[in-house]
């Protein structure tokens, strides 16, 4: 059943495609849509504003999530803020800006054409979101407020405290409970994904499991759209939420949608460091600090001494000797790399050697404590709650972390899978930040997604596609009910030695060595035979207490390493597979002789998409190729 | 400097909403004051487990203090002994060597109990959905700019919109009160001008909704204020009750 990938880009001018692809795109009159149901999994940014959006046009929405409320999804922990081209500051913004500094950004591996809507649609997002209620920042004037981030030279990012996805996705979430009191939006909480069920070629409902009676139940609806966010804890140890899990993406592979790209992952680089073997995630200490902050590690690796005690000869401040005009401004994947090769070098600090000082010592210096505290108060706060010291007394220790994934499901430019009526939105597709992603763009691009795309592209699939009526009780529902609850049931029989996570810490320890910031053959081979022995191992020793009738969390995060456990491979040979450098992907073979990443568009101008052929059968890889007809390509440089 | 303390957990088990539950006590020896609260209990179900044991339910995500999800009452204080600090931000430091935990599920009619540690506090959603938003349907914004709000009002609305729903006021309360909770979204849509159109109703079909779920009345104990992790302060319960008997008497 090879697939066709047909990205439907529209024709024409790449500022016209948008507006002619909705002119053309066929409409559900009012009194039809009410007969469409649509299943959303998830309620993050993107999830959350398509149910609200699309039970706001008159369709029928049943909306899915995993925690015990639709407001707690992983959108509600982003920080910094969200980009959009208003130009509010008069500094040169425009949609042609925003829409070239992504693809860059990108290094080179988004599809233009989607990336430019998304430009086109920023500005909507920000209205739409003021009037909401979002309190954004304002000046005194009582006007919007914007600060500048990675990537970019004009001020672009609209924020609201160090807290700008919790004010946006409550924004969401409230439109959405507007639609719930009006009996449009059905609420299924505390649910997970098992299975997509596809009938007659056509995605037509899940197999869900209730976490808290352990019932495996069947939901139908006329499409489905995933919104299920990223894959980053397949590393275990990331920025992502605890139950952020690939499992209904992953199901959707192994039904024959597209994954693309699966090893373009994002490692922040300034994370607090982790502090012994009990770590259970990872926290983000926000980019912004990097405008104040120094790094630097001892020159010398024997120098055991306090940082306060280093004197400033005997520092290495080396993102700052290594790339004079950029300095500590290094795009994210940059400083990653550079903190991972001093680490590596034995220079590393703190108790076990991974981590590297962020200094504010200067700043406070040349500012003043107060004008420091009032940037960074709320970091500092956090940092020292974690790590019980004071940013302010002494330098910060920070490394890097995964944090967001820029692969996933294939869609085409009407964010619909290569399976039809199943559609993707938010980090769960590929589409728009190409190999790295800036920051405050992930937020953009849910939104995106959610408020201004589907509503539009959905209606069209409606339109152009007769749906037979079905129910539950047809048999594709029973089979995929089925093998879910066996599923399970081989979970709790296998009565092993060794829990879930700790299948999971190996299996991260595992990504993070070799398909982490640096990744060459040798390692990408040793980590596919690697993750294929782990697999055997987690199947014939797995533990699991209780039963399935309860609430059972080892037997959820059973599922979720399981699913893991085969992205994790298929990342690994996707990296294998794409043997240049491009973003966060860093071939070790592939680099100038200055040691940075060395893209080659010759051989790898492509997305790769992953088509399933069955477990433990070697997966077949597919290209969209990439054209670059409004951006030309170039090497990036920071020196 | 991290080093490691011995506590004993007493811990609230209770095998679903319908059976009764009590306290079971356990020791942990080795606990790193590096660790999180959580991180020490995911540490004690590590164990449990390997001992054919069940683990000890409890809700959590985000673990970076922002999801809401998690929850406890630890030595009778919601979120534990730190201030403006939740669960899964307060770390073992907090503690001494020797010290005994209790640790229970927060305790109100309106959240009952799913699984040990766990409740079910969809009686927040069922506040906010019946009027917590303003009525703006997708595509319907005029330009961002068109409306300009004092700095002062925006400020004040986002300390409102700061609330992570987590439930500590209500747990904290002598009385289950959630006049934080409702209030803090209330407030936050009236501060702006956005919100004034729908004020009126907001204020009656929340207080409504807050009464028929089950929560209390608000006798002024302030257990909410000096609770919550992000730091809401009561103010915004007075501004909430002023729009209610406003719109009373304009009705």
């Amino acid at each position: 059943m090879a697939f066709k990938l047909d990205a439907k880009i529209p024709e024409g001018p790449i500022q016209d495609k948008w507006e002619q692809h909705k002119f053309k795109s066929k409409l559900v009159n009012p009194a039809n849509k009410r007969k469409y149901s649509v299943i959303v999994v998830g309620t993050g940014l993107a999830g959350g504003s398509a149910a609200a959006s699309l039970a706001e046009l008159g369709y029928d929405v049943k909306s899915f999530c995993i925690q015990d409320s639709p407001r707690r999804a992983h959108s509600i922990a982003a920080q910094g803020g969200i980009n959009a081209a208003k130009n509010y500051p008069n500094d040169g913004d425009s949609v042609w800006r925003l829409f070239y500094d992504t693809v860059k950004g990108g290094d080179y591996r988004a599809r233009e054409a989607n990336v430019y809507r998304l430009a086109q649609v920023a500005n909507n997002i920000i209205d739409q979101c003021v009037a909401q209620g979002v309190p954004f920042a304002r000046d005194y004037g009582g006007y919007l407020a914007n600060r500048s981030f990675g990537g970019a030279q004009v001020s672009r990012t609209f924020y609201a405290k160090g807290q700008t996805g919790q004010q946006l996705l409550l924004g969401a979430y409230q439109s959405m409970m507007r639609q719930v009191s009006k009996g449009k939006v059905s609420l299924y909480t505390r649910k997970e994904i098992l299975d997509i069920v596809i009938v007659n070629g056509k995605a037509r409902g899940i197999i869900a499991r209730d976490l808290v009676t352990g019932d495996v139940e069947r939901h139908v609806a006329d499409a489905v759209i995933l919104a299920s966010g990223g894959y980053g804890n397949v590393y275990y140890l990331s920025t992502n939420a605890m139950a952020s899990n690939v499992g209904a993406a992953w199901k959707a592979y192994k039904k024959g949608a597209g994954f693309a790209n699966p090893c373009y992952t994002q490692i922040h680089p300034t994370c607090i460091p982790v502090s012994g073997d009990h770590q259970s995630k990872l926290t983000l200490m926000s980019e912004s600090l990097r405008n104040d902050g120094r790094v630097w590690v001892p020159k010398n690796k024997e120098d055991k001494r306090h940082p306060n005690d280093i004197p400033a000869e005997e520092r290495d401040y080396y993102l700052e000797r290594i790339y004079p005009s950029f300095g500590n401004l290094v795009p994210r994947d940059v400083a990653s790399r550079n903190a991972k090769n001093q680490c590596d070098a034995g220079k590393g600090v703190g108790e076990t050697g991974l981590a590297v000082y962020l200094d504010f010592g200067d700043a406070i210096k040349r500012e003043g404590r107060d004008a420091i505290a009032a940037k960074y108060g709320n970091l500092f706060d956090m940092y020292q709650r974690i790590t019980d010291e004071s940013p302010y007394e002494q330098p910060m220790r920070i490394y890097p972390a995964v944090h967001y994934t820029m692969g996933g499901l294939w869609v085409d430019y009407n964010l619909m899978s290569t399976i039809p009526g199943l559609h993707v939105l938010g980090e769960a597709n590929f589409s728009d930040h190409g190999a790295n992603r800036l920051g405050a763009s992930a937020l953009m691009q849910g939104l995106a997604d959610g408020y201004f795309v589907i509503p539009y592209t959905l209606g069209h699939y409606f339109g152009s596609n007769e749906l037979e009526s079905i129910d539950t009780s047809h048999e594709e529902f029973e089979k995929c009910e089925k093998e879910a609850t066996d599923r399970i049931n081989k979970f709790l029989s296998i009565n092993g030695s060794r829990t879930a996570d700790d299948f999971h810490r190996s299996l991260g320890q595992i990504m993070w060595d070799n398909v982490g910031m640096s990744r060459n053959k040798a390692g990408l081979e040793k980590a596919i035979s690697e993750i294929q022995d782990l697999r055997q191992q987690f199947w014939k020793d797995l533990k699991i207490p209780g039963e399935n009738a309860q609430v059972n969390a080892e037997l959820e995060k059973a599922g979720r390493v399981a699913d893991f456990l085969e992205l994790g491979e298929l990342m690994a040979r996707d990296a294998l597979e794409r043997n240049e450098s491009c973003g966060g992907h860093f071939r070790e073979e592939s680099q100038t002789e200055e040691n940075e990443a060395k893209r080659d568009d010759e051989n790898y101008c492509h997305a790769a998409v992953w088509e399933f052929k069955g477990d433990n059968t070697t997966p077949e890889r597919h290209r969209e190729e990439l054209s670059f007809e409004n951006v030309p390509l170039t090497q990036r440089s920071y020196k | 400097m991290s080093k490691t303390i011995k506590v004993k957990l007493k811990i609230w088990r209770q095998k679903n909403r319908s059976e009764s539950g009590h306290f079971e006590d356990y020791q942990l020896d080795t606990v790193s004051t590096d660790m999180s609260f959580l991180e020490m209990l995911d540490t004690l179900n590590e164990k449990l487990v390997i001992d054919n044991k069940e683990p000890v339910a409890f809700d959590h995500d985000c673990r970076e203090g922002i999801c809401g999800m998690c929850s406890l009452m630890i030595n009778g204080q919601a979120h534990g002994p730190e201030k403006e600090t939740t669960t899964c931000q307060l770390h073992m430091r907090s503690f001494k060597d020797g010290d005994t935990i209790i640790i229970e599920p927060w305790r109100s009619k309106a959240f009952p109990v799913v699984k040990d540690l766990m409740t079910d506090r969809s009686a927040f959603d069922r506040v906010i959905e019946a009027g917590g938003y303003i009525s703006v349907n997708t595509g319907n914004a005029q330009d961002a700019n068109t409306l300009p709000i004092s700095k002062e009002n925006a400020d004040l609305a986002m300390d409102a919109a700061t609330c992570i729903g987590c439930g500590a006021c209500v747990a904290s309360c002598p009385n289950a009160s959630a006049m934080l909770f409702t209030a803090a979204k209330v407030s936050q849509l009236s501060l702006l001008p956005q919100g004034q159109v729908e004020a009126d109703e907001r204020a009656q079909n929340m207080v409504a909704a807050m009464d028929s779920e089950g929560f209390g009345n608000c006798s002024n104990h302030a257990e909410c204020e000096a609770s919550c992790p992000k730091g809401i302060n009561l103010s915004h319960i007075a501004r909430m009750n002023r729009d209610f008997l406003s719109s009373k008497i304009r009705k």
